[in-house]
C-alpha cells in the first residue's frame, strides 16, 4: 500500500496542536535549564560544602541516569510522596534539570575562565564578592558559552519527544494520535520529523540573533 | 610635619610569600593632595605595595591608613568585607590593562558601581557618567562598548570609572604600560588634569619623564624596600645612591 499523504489534512490541526505544545514545553524547559544552570555553576564553585554537596549529589542522579526515567520519578514516583504534578509541569521540571546540570558544566568553566582582572575592577569599585559575580563574572561568563548552550538547548527539543511517554500532548504523541485513528504511521512520522526540523530551524535562528548582538559586548 | 602629612599612611608594611620577602619593612606617609611616583625595576614589589594599598593584596604585617581610618582593620571576616568594600569605595584604581567591563558600555561601566552601591537614580547616574567622560574627553563616545574603544580610550573610561566613585585617593598601577606610544599622552593627559585638581594620587610608572613632570615626590623601590625618596628633582636629578643611579641609566638607555 504506498505512502498517501492525502491523510494529513484531517489530522493536521492535531499534530500543529502538537507543535505548538512542543514549542511551550521546549521554551518553558530551556528557560529553566539556562537559569537553573546559572544557580548550579555558582553554587558549584562558590557555596559552602553544606549546600555544594547536596547539589553535587542531585548532579550526579541527573547526569548518571537516563532522562526517560527521571521524568518517570518525577510524574509517577512523585505522587506517591504527595507530589501530584501535571503532566507538563513534570516534563518542564524533568528536562529543565536534566540540561540544567549539563549547562550548569559549560557555565563553571566559563566563570573560571573570565580574566582575574574583571573580578579585581569590580571589588576596587567597592562591590562584594556575590555581587561582582552577578554583575561582572556571570554575565561574561554566559556571553561566553551562549554557543554551547545552544546546541544543549536543540539537544532539549529533540529529547522534549520523551515526554510524551509521561502523556504531555506534544509533538511526537500527537503524531501516534493521528497513526492510531489511520494506521499510517510513515506518513505522520514523517510529517512530525519535518516540523521538529523546523522548530529546529527557528531556535538557529534565535541563537543567532543572541550571539550578534551579544558579539559587541564580549 | 603638616597634620596632613598623614593622609594616607603605610606603616611597616611587610608582605611575604613563604619564604619569598616582597615588601620588607616598608612606611610611606602621603598628604592629601599629593602625588607620588613609585618608580623601580619589576620584582621590586612596588605594584604589591599599590595593590596592598587598598587590600587587592593582604600585607603579612603592618598598617595601611587612609584618612584616619584604618584600611587593614583586623575584624572578623564578615564585618571585615563590609569594611573593606566601603574603604575601597573611596579609592579608586586604575590597571594596566584597563580591565573595562567588556558587556558594558562606557555609560554603564561609570554607573554601574555608583548605581549598586550609591543607590542613585538612572537620572542621577547618566549625569554622573555625562560629567566623569567629559572630564577624560569620552562623551561623544558615552555609548559604545569597549571592542570599540582603542587602548587609550578605554583607559580614559576606566578612570573615569574610578572617579565616578568620588573617591579621596586614586591609585594608578602602570596605567600607560600596555599601550601603543601614540596613545600613552591622552591618559597622562588626564592624569596631568587630575593632578590640577589636587587629587591625591600614588603611581606606579616606568615613566620617568611622567614622574618627574607631575609628581611632588618619588620614591625608587628595590627588592622590596625603598631604595630612595625625594622630590623628582633630587631622585632624577641628583640621585644618592648607586642602585638608583644604575636604575635610572639603564631605563633611560632602554628608551632612547
Amino acid at each position: 500500500m504506498g505512502l498517501d499523504f492525502t491523510v494529513i489534512p484531517k489530522y493536521l490541526d492535531v499534530v500543529l496542536l502538537g507543535c505548538l505544545w512542543t514549542i511551550a514545553i521546549t521554551v518553558a524547559a530551556a528557560l529553566v535549564s539556562f537559569f537553573g544552570g546559572i544557580l548550579l555553576a555558582v553554587v558549584a564553585l562558590y557555596a559552602p560544602a553544606v549546600i555544594r554537596l547536596p547539589f553535587r549529589a542531585f548532579e550526579f542522579v541527573f547526569m548518571g541516569t537516563p532522562l526517560l526515567l527521571q521524568l518517570f520519578l518525577i510524574y509517577f514516583g512523585l505522587v506517591q510522596i504527595g507530589i501530584d504534578l501535571p503532566a507538563f509541569v513534570a516534563g518542564v521540571i524533568g528536562l529543565g534539570l536534566h540540561f540544567a546540570v549539563y549547562n550548569s558544566e559549560l557555565i563553571q568553566t566559563a566563570i573560571l575562565a573570565v580574566d582575574r582582572g574583571q573580578m579585581e575592577a569590580a571589588r576596587t569599585l567597592g562591590l562584594s564578592r556575590t555581587q561582582a559575580l552577578r554583575k561582572v563574572v556571570v554575565p561574561q561568563a554566559v556571553r561566553a558559552v551562549i554557543p554551547p548552550i545552544g546546541n544543549n538547548m536543540i539537544a532539549l527539543l529533540k529529547d522534549s519527544a520523551l515526554v510524551s511517554v509521561i502523556g504531555v500532548s506534544e509533538l511526537t504523541l500527537s503524531a501516534q494520535r493521528a497513526i492510531g485513528a489511520t494506521y499510517r504511521p510513515f506518513e505522520f512520522y514523517l510529517l512530525a520529523a519535518a516540523f521538529y526540523y523546523v522548530i529546529n530551524l527557528g531556535m538557529e535562528w534565535v541563537q543567532r540573533r543572541i550571539e550578534r548582538r551579544i558579539a559587541i559586548s564580549r | 610635619m603638616t597634620e596632613s602629612n598623614d593622609f594616607v599612611q603605610i606603616r611597616h608594611a611587610q608582605k611575604s610569600f613563604g619564604t619569598l620577602e616582597v615588601l620588607k619593612d616598608i612606611s610611606l606617609n602621603v598628604a592629601r593632595g599629593q602625588i607620588v611616583a613609585i618608580i623601580g625595576p619589576s620584582g621590586s614589589g612596588k605594584s604589591t605595595l599599590l595593590r596592598a594599598i587598598n587590600d587587592l593584596d593582604a600585607l603579612t604585617g603592618g598598617e595601611v591608613w587612609l584618612d584616619g581610618v584604618q584600611v587593614n582593620k583586623k575584624l572578623p571576616h564578615r564585618q571585615y568585607e563590609k569594611h573593606i568594600n566601603e574603604m575601597r569605595q573611596q579609592i579608586g584604581m586604575v590597571f594596566q590593562h584597563f580591565n573595562l567591563f567588556p558587556h558594558m558600555t562606557a555609560r554603564e561601566n561609570v554607573t554601574m558601581a555608583p548605581k549598586m552601591l550609591k543607590g542613585l537614580t538612572a537620572e542621577e547616574a547618566d549625569a554622573l557618567a555625562e560629567e566623569q567622560l567629559d572630564k577624560v574627553g569620552m562623551l561623544e563616545r558615552i555609548d559604545y562598548y569597549p571592542s570599540q574603544l582603542s587602548g587609550g580610550q578605554k583607559q580614559r573610561v576606566a578612570i573615569a570609572r574610578a572617579l565616578a566613585m568620588k573617591p579621596k585617593l586614586m591609585l594608578f598601577d602602570e596605567a600607560t604600560s600596555a599601550l601603543d606610544p601614540e596613545l600613552v599622552g591622552e591618559v597622562n593627559q588626564v592624569m596631568k588634569k587630575l593632578a590640577e585638581e589636587h587629587m591625591t594620587m600614588i603611581i606606579v610608572t616606568h615613566e620617568m619623564d611622567f614622574a618627574a613632570s607631575v609628581c611632588d615626590r618619588v620614591l625608587f623601590m628595590d627588592q622590596g624596600v625603598v631604595v630612595e625618596e625625594g622630590p623628582p628633582e633630587q631622585v632624577f636629578g641628583n640621585p644618592q645612591k648607586d642602585r638608583t643611579r644604575a636604575f635610572l641609566r639603564k631605563e633611560l638607555d632602554e628608551t632612547e
